[in-house]
């Protein structure tokens, strides 16, 4: 089991050390890399939007449910709903859902191309396909996760915004005083190095996943939700790790 | 040339290959033909360099391909062109994007340059107008013909054909190979086939292998293997009782 393990951890490692070299063809990967991002981003909008904004309605309503009846001012559910979602839920919480989108997706589409012979085809032809089918996936990400993050945490203010505001439970003077409060510029930085450090997690472990698949079907399913399972328990694992070293 | 030397291969205990050894000659159609499970795939796969053997050598003309370095690699592969089993066509890929796709990697050819090879390509496999289908849209012998096309588009000195005639209809799979054929002598390219398909074998076959449980076990033309006395080859390519009778008939009148 251990001896497994590193077994994997060292190919792992490998495969990353092949994508990250020189390509062939520069126009080629950056055609790819726009494809990518096209697919990541753009395709990842909506369900994180829609996502956000019940996140940062429901912490609304909760916190104000909390909240009322107690010597803790009103104006804190703004503050509340700011912190939680630039410090955890916009980055976290959008990750984990992206793992299940991106990271199945990946470990499908290059496991399906394992199956196809499609990675043998382009070996054939002589291309890198380490590189040209893993790098610019996790250039993609890289990029246009952290503004998806970005994005979830504004639509996560809006959304606590709407369920308090037009329903009376706040002002909205008071609201916005509550998102003016106590703002640390580095839980912004926080927010930046989880989604960086989440978004390679959730592409380079399906992408491992969905490369080395061997067999047919059931095994390319299997791959799939491995690629799902483990991309989520590295990112709460490196969650942690990230919140002891940052605000220690 | 290709030329494989001793060639063993094998998976934990099991010995797919016994020491293999060939010599595939350029201009011609070298067949290996076998039994399912007889190491044909495994040892096509090894003369790409999609495996490595556990012992032996491959040699293309008088380089030992796995003693190159990675990037000698890349060099040899470019003079190399597959038709994969299943086709191995990219689904998101136009027909005339996927024949295009090593152009787009490797050449430093203008778009019209390469347009005007892709048309050609096209053109040699009988697919002129078919430019802008995607695969999933394409009989089976229309991706075999893509297939080729693409092998093609770089030129290559080596041509490999992995079943190429599986899943085809008797006469389309006729039409496959004589391309093949057409295209192998046209460019003098050294081509290897594997295949199970008899009408190959009896059409095609200008050099044929014969493997029997990971071992060669017989080599000859096609016009030798009706007379062959070697008894595993007759047993695999008369398999049927009808067949045999078909064989016995024609030996006996001579």
């Amino acid at each position: 089991m251990n001896f497994n393990l590193f077994y994997h951890i060292g190919r792992y490692i490998l495969l990353l050390r092949q994508a990250f070299a020189k390509p062939e063809n520069w126009s080629m990967y950056w055609k790819e890399t726009m494809r990518q991002m096209e697919d990541i981003g753009i395709g990842s909008l909506v369900i994180v939007a829609l996502i956000s904004i019940f996140m940062g309605a429901v912490a609304a309503v909760q916190f104000s449910y909390q909240l009322d009846g107690t010597l803790v001012p009103q104006y804190y559910i703004g503050y509340i709903v700011r912190d939680l979602a630039i410090i955890e839920s916009a980055p976290t919480i959008t990750c984990l859902v992206l793992a299940g989108k991106v990271g199945s997706n990946l470990a499908a589409e290059l496991g399906t191309m394992r199956q196809k012979e499609h990675i043998d085809a382009m070996e054939l032809m002589g291309v890198n396909t380490a590189a040209y089918l893993i790098l610019p996936k996790i250039i993609a990400a890289v990029v246009m996760i952290p503004l998806l993050v970005t994005l979830s945490a504004y639509v996560a203010i809006i959304g606590g915004y709407l369920a308090t505001v037009p329903t009376g439970a706040l002002s909205s003077d008071d609201y916005e005083r509550g998102l003016r409060a106590f703002f640390q510029p580095r839980n912004v930085t926080m927010m930046y190095v989880k989604a960086v450090v989440f978004s390679f997690i959730l592409t380079t472990g399906p992408i491992f996943q969905g490369y080395y698949v061997r067999g047919g079907n059931i095994e390319l399913g299997k791959a799939s939700t491995n690629a799902v399972v483990f991309s989520n328990i590295l990112i709460l694992l490196s969650d942690y790790l990230i919140a002891v070293l940052l605000t220690g | 040339m290709i030329r494989a030397e001793n060639i063993i291969k094998r998976f934990g205990e099991q010995e797919v290959l016994k020491g293999v050894s060939m010599e595939f000659l350029p201009g011609k159609t070298n067949l290996i033909i076998g039994r399912s499970g007889a190491g044909k795939t495994v040892f096509l796969k090894i003369l790409v360099g999609l495996m490595e053997p556990t012992d032996g050598k491959v040699w293309y003309d008088s380089v030992d391909f796995f003693s190159l370095n990675k990037k000698q690699v890349r060099e040899i592969r470019l003079k190399v062109g597959m038709l994969f089993q299943g086709s191995a066509l990219f689904d998101s890929m136009k027909v005339a994007e996927n024949v295009r796709f090593p152009l787009d990697m490797f050449s430093n050819l203008t778009l019209a340059e390469k347009n005007q090879r892709v048309d050609w390509c096209l053109e040699r496999v009988g697919l002129t107008g078919a430019h802008d289908q995607y695969p999933s849209e394409s009989s089976g012998g229309m991706q075999k013909r893509v297939g080729i096309a693409r092998a093609i588009v770089m030129e290559p000195k080596y041509l490999f054909c992995d079943e190429p005639n599986s899943g085809l209809d008797p006469r389309t799979a006729l039409l496959i190979d004589e391309l093949i054929q057409d295209i192998t002598y046209d460019y003098k390219m050294t081509t290897i086939i594997n295949t199970h398909d008899m009408n190959s074998v009896m059409e095609i076959g200008d050099n044929i292998a014969y493997l029997h449980e990971g071992r060669l076990a017989w080599e000859g033309s096609k016009d030798e293997v009706l007379t062959s006395e070697n008894e595993l080859l007759q047993g695999f390519i008369f398999a049927s009782p009808f067949l045999q009778r078909l064989r016995a008939a024609a030996l006996k009148n001579g």
